[in-house]
C-alpha cells in the first residue's frame, strides 16, 4: 500500500485544539498524552504587522487512525478539524495538492 | 469497536457550554457514551466540532458529577450536602416557594440564568407559572449580552440580522444564490474560540478560504487581525465613536447606496448631521486609531459588494451599548447590505418557531400581550428604564442586586438559579452578589458540578442532564432541529422536565394543556405542521422554507417581514429608521452617539494615574465555555492557567517575567495571575480571560474554589448600564494596575 499521511493547510489553522481532543478521544489517551500537539508561534513584524501561527504536529503515537481509515473513515483530527484545514491521503497526491498553495506541511508519521 | 446505537443530536449544551446548533453522533455502549463525533451530513457544522463536545464523555462521565439532588445540612458555604429524593427536592421546593409567594408576593423570588443551553425557554416558562416577572441573568451588569444588540436591531430595522454565510439554506456555499463576502468586519469578536450567537465561528474561516477580505476591530491582536487586510486595534470602549466616524465618511464621500437608502430607509439627513459631529480626525483622538485607518477602513468596507459585519458582546459592553449597536447596524443599512446574498442577512428563527423568546412579539405569542404588559408592573428595572420595559421580558440585573440588598421597594427572598454559576462567572462586582446572595431564604441551584455559587449559598441543587441525556429542541435561526437523549446519567433530568414539572404544580392549567412534555414542544412546534416525534424521524432539522419570513434574501421587497404583508420593514415607519422612533418614544435620543466608559483616561484622568492600564476581560478560549470546564482533564490541560496577557513594554517597565504571578488590582479588590507576555495586546491594556475558579482547590467558604484570589469580576463595578437600561457593563473598560505578586497564586 501506498504510503499515506497529513497535510496541514496552516495557513488556516486557528489553534483551536480539536485535533488534540479529537485524538485523545480517539485513543482514550488519559490528559498528558499527545497524539497530535498544536504548536504557537508569535513575533511582532512591524508595527502594523503580527504573525500568529499555529500548526499541529503529530507525535510518535500517531497511528494515522489506521483503525479508523481502514474502513474508509476519515483520522479523527481530520475530521473534526474546525478549520478544515487537515487532509488525509496518499502521499504522491498530497504532494501534489502541496504544490498548488503556499504555506502547507506535509506529515508522514511511521 | 462495537456499539449497541449511535444517536443524532444538536449540541445546546449541556456539555459543550455554547450557543448550540452542530450536529452531532452519540455512539452508546452499554447504555453509556463511548464516543462523540461530528455529525458529517449536519449543514451547521458539517462533521466538525469543537474540543468541548469532543470532551463531552469526560464532561458526563466526571467523578464529581451531581447526580441525584442534595439538600445541605450545615451552615451555607460548609459545603455540607446530602442526597434526597427527587420528590423531596420537589415538594420542599414547591412548599417554600410557595411560602414566600404568601408572604411576600412572587415577584420576591428571581429566577436567575446564564448563557448557553435551551435555557431561556423553560426559566421563563417557569417564572410566569410561578408567577414571577423576575427572569434575569443575576450579575450581568447592563444586561450586557446580545439584548442591547437585539434591542437596537429591533428598533433600527425591525428584525435581527447575522452575518450571511449561507446558514438558512442547505445547501450552504453551493447555494447558487448565495455570494461570499467580498468584506468582512469582524467588529470585536475572535469568532474561533468564540460562540457567537447562532453562528459557527469557523464560517468565517470558510469564508476567507472562498475569498472574504477582513478588516479587524479589536484591541488585541487575534489570529483574525493577523490575517486581516486591515486591522484597528481600538480603544476598550470606544467602538461607537468608530462606527459613527465610518457613517461619517461613508455619508459625505456618498458611499452610501444611494437606491437602497431612499426607497427603503428614513432619517438620513438627521444622521448625516449626527455623524458630522464624528470627524474621522476627533475620532483618532478617542479611538486611539489613525485617522486615515479609519477613512480607508469606511472605503473599503462600503466600497465592496457584498459587505457583512460580524459583531460581538464587547459592542453591547461598550458605555451607552444600545446606541453603539444602533450605529454598527446602520452602517449595513446605509451600504444597502441588508438581506442579501453575502450581506447581513435578516434572521428569524426558522418556521417562526419559539423555544427562547429572543424578541417581544415572541413573548406575546408564548404568553399573550396583556400578562406581559402585566409583568412590567413589578418587573425590575421596567419602571426605571424604557428599553427594558418594552423590549423582551428581562429584568434589570444592576438594579436587582441592589434591591435584593435594601429590600426597596419590595424585598427579594429566593433566588432560583439554573445554568449560571453566578460568583464563578458572569456577576460583575463578586463581592457584591455574595453579599446580596447570603441575604436570600431560600436559593436553589439546577446545575451539573459544584461550583463557587452552590457552594455558597444552595439550599437545594438539582442535577441536570448533558445534552445526550435530554430531549428538547433548537430554534435559533437556522435549522430548526431536535436534541435527542441517548442515555440516562443518574436521576439527572433535564433543563426542560424539572421546570416543566415543577410549573404545573404551581400552575395546574398547565397540566390539562400540555399532559407530557412533548404535548408542550409538539405545540411549540406546530407551524411545521410537524410533530416533535416526526420531526426527529425526519431527519431531525429542517431549514427554513423558501418564500417564507425565516428564509432570505430580500423579504423586505417581498412583502414577508411586516405583519400586514406590505413590502417594507417591520418599523413604525414601514422602513429603515436611522433615527428611530421607537427609541424617541422610550424617552432615547434616536440618533446614535459616543459615551466615554464610566471610568477612562479621558472621563477619569485621576483614576488612571493610579491605574493605567484598561483590564479587557473575556477573552474566549475554545477548550472553556465561560466559567465551565475548568475541571475537564482533556480541556484544562489546553488553557491550564489563569493568565494574564501583558505587552512586553508593561512588563518589563513593571518587573513581571513571563510566568510569573502578578497581582491586578483596582478600589475594589485584588486578583493574582500567571503573567503571559505577549505582544498582542495593545500597550495600554491587560487581557484578563473571566470565568476562572479552581475546582481543584477548597470548595468551602471562605475559599470558594479560589474566586477571590483569581476571578476578574471581584474588579469590575455594577451600576454602569446604559440610559436605555440594556447594555454598558464595563467588563471591558475597567481601570486597574499590575505588579509582580509576592509569593505564589497557586
Ligand atoms: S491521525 Fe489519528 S492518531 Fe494521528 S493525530 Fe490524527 S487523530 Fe491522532
Ligand atoms: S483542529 Fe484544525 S484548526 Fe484546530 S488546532 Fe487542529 S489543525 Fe488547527
Amino acid at each position: 500500500m501506498e504510503k499515506q499521511g497529513l497535510l496541514i493547510d496552516y495557513e488556516f489553522c486557528t489553534g483551536c485544539h480539536s485535533c488534540e481532543v479529537a485524538c485523545k478521544q480517539e485513543h482514550e489517551y488519559p490528559a498528558g498524552k499527545w497524539g497530535i500537539k498544536v504548536n504557537e508561534f508569535t513575533q511582532q513584524i512591524s508595527e502594523k504587522r503580527m504573525e500568529i501561527t499555529y500548526l499541529p504536529f503529530p507525535t510518535d503515537l500517531c497511528n494515522l487512525c489506521h483503525q479508523r481509515t481502514s474502513h474508509g473513515e476519515l483520522p479523527a483530527c481530520v475530521k473534526h478539524c474546525q478549520a478544515a484545514c487537515m487532509t488525509f491521503g496518499n502521499i504522491t497526491d498530497l504532494v501534489a495538492s502541496m504544490v498548488k498553495k503556499p504555506k502547507m506541511v506535509l506529515f508522514s508519521p511511521k | 469497536m462495537k456499539y449497541d446505537k449511535v444517536v443524532t443530536t444538536t449540541a445546546w449544551s449541556p456539555g459543550p457550554g455554547c450557543h448550540g446548533g452542530c450536529g452531532v453522533k452519540l455512539f452508546v455502549r452499554d447504555d453509556k457514551v463511548v464516543r462523540v463525533e461530528g455529525d458529517e451530513n449536519h449543514p451547521f457544522s458539517q462533521g466538525r466540532a469543537c474540543p468541548r463536545l469532543l470532551a463531552l464523555t469526560q464532561y458526563m462521565y466526571h467523578p464529581e458529577r451531581i447526580t441525584h439532588p442534595l439538600k445541605r445540612v450545615g451552615p451555607r458555604g460548609s459545603g455540607e450536602f446530602v442526597r434526597i429524593s427527587w420528590d423531596e427536592a420537589l415538594d420542599t421546593i414547591e412548599a417554600r416557594l410557595r411560602e414566600i409567594k404568601d408572604d411576600y408576593g412572587p415577584e420576591s423570588v428571581l429566577f436567575c440564568q446564564g448563557t448557553g443551553r435551551d435555557i431561556g425557554g423553560p426559566i421563563s416558562f417557569l417564572a410566569y407559572s410561578y408567577g414571577s416577572p423576575n427572569w434575569i441573568q443575576l450579575g450581568l451588569a447592563g444586561h450586557s449580552c446580545y439584548t442591547p444588540r437585539l434591542g437596537a436591531m429591533m428598533a433600527t430595522q425591525g428584525d435581527y440580522a447575522v452575518l450571511d454565510a449561507a446558514q438558512f439554506s442547505p445547501q450552504r456555499y453551493d447555494d447558487p444564490e448565495y455570494r461570499v463576502p467580498e468584506v468582512i468586519v469582524i467588529w470585536a469578536q475572535n469568532p474561533a474560540p468564540g460562540c457567537p450567537d447562532g453562528f459557527f465561528g469557523h464560517w468565517i474561516v470558510d469564508c476567507m478560504k472562498r475569498g472574504s477580505k477582513l478588516i479587524v476591530i479589536d484591541p488585541r491582536w487575534t489570529w483574525f487581525s493577523a490575517k486581516a487586510e486591515m486591522f484597528l486595534q481600538i480603544r476598550p470602549g470606544t467602538d461607537g465613536a468608530l462606527a459613527l466616524a465610518m457613517i461619517n465618511v461613508i455619508i459625505s464621500e456618498k458611499l452610501y447606496d444611494e437606491k437602497f437608502v431612499s426607497e427603503w430607509t428614513v432619517g438620513l439627513d438627521e444622521l448625516r448631521e449626527r455623524a458630522a459631529e464624528y470627524t474621522p480626525r476627533r475620532v483618532a483622538e478617542i479611538t486611539w486609531i489613525p485617522e486615515a485607518d479609519i477613512i480607508a477602513a469606511a472605503r473599503m468596507y462600503a466600497k465592496a459588494k457584498p459587505a457583512a459585519i460580524h459583531w460581538g458582546v464587547p459592542v453591547d459592553k461598550s458605555p451607552e451599548g444600545t446606541t453603539v449597536a444602533q450605529a454598527i447596524n446602520h452602517l449595513w443599512c446605509l451600504t444597502g447590505n441588508l438581506d442579501v446574498p453575502g450581506g447581513n442577512v435578516i434572521a428569524r428563527p426558522a418556521y417562526g418557531v419559539t423555544t427562547y423568546p429572543f424578541s417581544t412579539q415572541e413573548m406575546h405569542a408564548l404568553y399573550g400581550e396583556d400578562f406581559v404588559n402585566r409583568l412590567n408592573e413589578k418587573r425590575i428595572g421596567a419602571k426605571e428604564y424604557a428599553m427594558v420595559r418594552n423590549f423582551r421580558g428581562w429584568a434589570q440585573p444592576d438594579v436587582a442586586v441592589e434591591q435584593m440588598i435594601s429590600g426597596e421597594p419590595y424585598p427579594i427572598k429566593a433566588c432560583w438559579i439554573q445554568t449560571s454559576n453566578v460568583l464563578g462567572g458572569q456577576a460583575a462586582d463578586t463581592r457584591l452578589h455574595h453579599e446580596a446572595l447570603k441575604k436570600m431564604d431560600f436559593v436553589v441551584v439546577a446545575d451539573l458540578f459544584h461550583n463557587p455559587t452552590t457552594m455558597a449559598v444552595a439550599d437545594i441543587v438539582l442535577p441536570v442532564a448533558s445534552l445526550a441525556e435530554k430531549e428538547s429542541f433548537r430554534s435559533w435561526w437556522a435549522p430548526l432541529q431536535v436534541i435527542t437523549p441517548a442515555v440516562q446519567v443518574g436521576e439527572c433530568r433535564s433543563d426542560w422536565e424539572i421546570n416543566f414539572e415543577l410549573a404545573k404544580r404551581f400552575n395546574p392549567e398547565l397540566g390539562k394543556r400540555f399532559p407530557t412534555l412533548k404535548d408542550l414542544f409538539d405545540d411549540r412546534l406546530k407551524p411545521t405542521g410537524m410533530s416533535y416525534d416526526e420531526l426527529r424521524d425526519a431527519g431531525g432539522w429542517m431549514m427554513p422554507p423558501e418564500n417564507s419570513a425565516s428564509r432570505p434574501y430580500r423579504r423586505h421587497e417581498r412583502g414577508l417581514l411586516r405583519p400586514d404583508g406590505k413590502p417594507g420593514f417591520r418599523t413604525p415607519s414601514g422602513k429603515i429608521e436611522f433615527a428611530s422612533q421607537s427609541y424617541a418614544q422610550w424617552g432615547l435620543d434616536p440618533l446614535p452617539y459616543f459615551s466615554e466608559p464610566p471610568e477612562s483616561e479621558v472621563r477619569t484622568p485621576e483614576l488612571l494615574a493610579k491605574y493605567p492600564l484598561v483590564m479587557v476581560s473575556g477573552r474566549r478560549s475554545s477548550v472553556f465555555f465561560h466559567s465551565e470546564h475548568r475541571n475537564i482533564p482533556w480541556l484544562r490541560e489546553c488553557d491550564p492557567d489563569p493568565i494574564v496577557e501583558i505587552h512586553p513594554s508593561v512588563a518589563k517597565a513593571n518587573g513581571i517575567e513571563d510566568g510569573a504571578w502578578v497581582t491586578i488590582e483596582n478600589d475594589r479588590g485584588a486578583i493574582r495571575r500567571k503573567a503571559k507576555v505577549t505582544p498582542i495586546v495593545h500597550p495600554r491594556i491587560v487581557s484578563v480571560p473571566h470565568g476562572w475558579w479552581l475546582p481543584e482547590t477548597e470548595g468551602r467558604e471562605p475559599n470558594l474554589f479560589g474566586i477571590w484570589d483569581v476571578n476578574c469580576n471581584v474588579l469590575v463595578p455594577m451600576g454602569t448600564q446604559s440610559k436605555s437600561g440594556y447594555g454598558g457593563g464595563a467588563y471591558k473598560t475597567t481601570l486597574v494596575r499590575v505588579r509582580a505578586a509576592e509569593g505564589r497564586g497557586e
